[in-house]
């Protein structure tokens, strides 16, 4: 119904008409790329804000109340305040890659995007390789942790940058096997593929049990690749401070953070794309009167719904669950999710492979 | 003396948690000696708060100093000033008349609760879960309220006078106090469910933290720290005072030895000090809620020791009259100081995890172990 393919259909027309091709395309990187940081820096402050008020929900409190109606700008004005304050380095510390590590970590998060379909058709870029161009990129998101970690001349910055990089080395395993059972069950790497196969029904209500069982370990594994509660350790305020980003202040800080929130938001639309569908509306089976009443609502809707309940189930974990200690947390993925997810894997193949899912 | 701070030739990592730390809740200064993770050593630097506040008192005559000591141990700043007002009635050998000591253990007992809740949720944030901290202040803002209603203050309450307390209850107070008990037994149930049950909490808990029951012992620790190692050493039930050998409790006894059963401990006697409420609430009985007293207060020649049971554990005071208006010497025995001394011992070989969740058990206030 209303795709957004449309709007830009009429961009692309418009330039072509307008500019030469190779200026047209020029152009069109230029929007694309302001999409993107625009996207990026409008999806850290809502869930900034979206954290804040989730908290304060739980926490039985109110929130960011003042700046503005509700306290939604609360988080433009803690930008404008984290942009004005001095962004100290401190004394002996690795000046290039204490200043380079936030810039990486930004950098990774905003590569992520590219193949992310956000509604029909309107993805940057769409990759044939996009599953496994996630979690490639995903994992040099470790490198600026330790850079941070060891840049700083800080023993707690240290210690929370080594934990961090045995923490997501450990779980990229078991979200890296739980998402090849969504490929397994599709036969495809491409993001748009996989929203496609799921035209008649989401991989998790398809897939049975096993899908199920993956869906879990996935969202496990990426609260704990993100470094969110209760696998925070990295970051594990009671006892290190702040960790890896215990030395940076104003904007370098800001960016750390800035950069968390969007790979939050990242992994939960991978998420929502391999197991809820992506875009695709609410469809069962061969009932073609309902599928077509759900068309009705934009796809686009049905994206950041989907990837926003998964945001808010990996927030309701942060603001309830106690945190893990190191050897419970190595424990965990090497001696429970990542045996689990080896027999899951194998009993999708054999799903796959005898056709048993819908 | 101070080490020299950084790594050794062994490879061993020298970190400072504190003076300024979110771990330690106050400028409590540990120098840990880490391998890895795993702890070797843990010393604590203390003297950060130290307001010499056992010399002030000697400048201060026996009514003044009793408000001082507010300020040592300030989540049980009633329970200290029971302790000086008992010590100074001993001296003096005042009858205090009987409501005003049902007063007094009512308002140990809230401010028990209080300062358990303030340390349920200070737990379980150095465990990393930040919303307990907020439930638990729902139920302790109720006390703190009919703390305010009764005395005035909500924290430094000194409440207590030698022979009795400074004023009478207000009229509602049985009714605030029996709205409370109702708030926090429809909240049990919830820090159960939040924290207690959890699994992540459990094994952050169970097996954590030995502290056997000769250690506990040799090291003086008294009070829920020594309980949970199954210590039976609660003052209330050993020495009785004020009316604690009229009321119906019991003394909360843990015998597993680790983190857990200290929690536990903590838990099971916010229960108790509601039991002991509910059966006092009814039954305050008339009459003067001071006894008479001169204006000027000597002490006899001679040295007076008085223990009370803090949220803590056992605080001591001990003065030493030369028959003055002012104490010639006072001593505290504060029950944070032997409490930490065990630490220690806790922590060696356990992760760097561990040592904040055995701080948080430890139920550590810098004021009452520094004074």
């Amino acid at each position: 119904m209303w795709s957004i393919s449309k709007i830009t259909e009429i961009i692309q027309h418009w330039l072509n008409q307008t500019f030469n091709p190779t200026w047209a395309l020029i152009f069109e990187m230029v929007i694309a790329g302001v999409c993107v940081i625009g996207l990026f820096a409008v999806l850290g402050l809502v869930l900034v804000i979206m954290e804040r008020k989730v908290s304060a929900w739980i926490q039985i409190r109110l929130g960011p109340n003042r700046v503005g109606p509700k306290g939604m700008f609360q988080s433009l004005a803690d930008t404008v305040k984290l942009l004005v304050k001095e962004g100290m380095t401190p004394d002996g510390a690795d000046k290039f890659l204490f200043n380079l590590a936030p810039v990486i970590a930004m950098i990774v998060a905003m590569l992520l995007m590219a193949p992310i379909a956000f509604a029909k058709d309107f993805r940057l870029w769409d990759l044939n390789i996009g599953v496994l161009y996630v979690s490639a990129i995903s994992s040099i998101m470790v490198i600026s942790i330790l850079m941070a970690g060891w840049a700083s001349n800080n023993k707690y910055s240290l210690m929370g940058a080594m934990r961090s990089g045995a923490q997501i080395v450990s779980y990229e395993l078991s979200a890296g096997l739980s998402i090849m059972s969504i490929v397994v069950l599709t036969g495809s790497l491409n993001l748009s593929d996989i929203i496609y196969s799921q035209s008649d029904g989401w991989w998790i209500f398809k897939g049975h049990f096993p899908v199920m069982i993956a869906f879990v370990i996935f969202i496990i594994a990426v609260t704990a690749e993100t470094n969110r509660a209760p696998f925070d350790l990295a970051e594990a305020e009671s006892e290190l401070t702040a960790g890896f980003h215990t030395e940076y202040s104003g904007m370098k800080f800001a960016l750390f953070f800035l950069a968390e929130y969007v790979n939050v938001f990242i992994v939960c639309a991978i998420g929502a794309t391999l197991f809820l569908g992506g875009w695709m509306p609410f469809h069962i089976g061969h009932w073609d009167s309902f599928n077509h009443v759900m068309d009705y609502i934009p796809s686009s809707i049905w994206f950041f719904g989907k990837t926003f309940f998964l945001i808010f189930l990996i927030m309701w974990f942060r603001w309830t669950f106690p945190r893990l200690r190191i050897d419970q947390l190595l424990n965990l993925e090497w001696k429970y999710l990542l045996p689990i997810s080896i027999f899951n894997i194998l009993l999708v193949t054999v799903m796959a492979i005898l056709k048993w899912h819908f | 003396m101070f080490e020299e701070i950084g790594t050794t030739t062994e490879g061993d990592l020298i970190i400072n948690v504190g003076p300024q730390h979110p771990a330690t809740h106050g400028v409590l200064h540990l120098v840990i000696t880490l391998n890895g993770e795993t702890i070797k050593k843990v010393e604590p630097h203390l003297g950060y708060i130290h307001r010499s506040i056992e010399k002030m008192c000697e400048s201060l005559t026996y009514r003044q100093f009793i408000y001082v000591t507010s300020r040592m141990d300030y989540l049980s700043a009633h329970i200290n000033n029971h302790a000086c007002a008992l010590c100074v009635e001993k001296g003096l050998q005042i009858e205090v008349p009987p409501r005003a000591l049902v007063i007094r253990v009512i308002m140990d007992e809230l401010t028990r609760i209080a300062s358990h809740e303030l340390w349920w949720g200070a737990m379980a944030m150095d465990l990393g879960a930040f919303t307990p901290f907020f439930h638990a202040f729902r139920e302790r803002e109720s006390i703190n309220e009919i703390m305010e209603e009764t005395c005035g203050a909500r924290l430094t309450m000194n409440y207590n006078v030698p022979g009795g307390v400074m004023a009478d209850l207000h009229k509602e107070f049985p009714k605030r106090v029996k709205a409370f008990i109702t708030l926090y037994k429809s909240k049990i149930s919830e820090y159960a469910e939040l924290v207690t049950g959890n699994i992540i909490f459990q094994n952050r808990m169970k097996m954590v933290g030995h502290l056997s029951v000769g250690d506990a012992i040799s090291y003086g620790c008294s009070g829920p720290t020594a309980r949970g190692s199954g210590v039976s050493c609660d003052i209330r039930k050993l020495y009785p005072y004020a009316v604690y050998d009229k009321v119906e409790f019991d003394e909360v006894l843990e015998t597993g030895c680790d983190s857990f059963s200290r929690y536990i401990v903590r838990i099971r006697e916010m229960q108790q000090s509601v039991r002991i409420i509910e059966q006092l609430i009814d039954n305050i009985p008339d009459g003067e809620f001071q006894a008479k007293t001169k204006a000027v207060l000597k002490l006899p020649k001679g040295e007076f020791y008085t223990r009370v049971e803090t949220a803590r554990g056992e605080l001591g005071v001990f003065i030493v009259s030369e028959g003055g208006t002012t104490p010639y010497r006072i001593k505290f025995r504060s029950p944070g100081f032997s409490n930490l001394s065990a630490l220690d011992k806790m922590a060696r070989g356990s992760k760097l995890g561990d040592l904040v969740a055995m701080m948080g058990t430890l139920d550590l206030v810098i004021p009452d172990i520094d004074r």
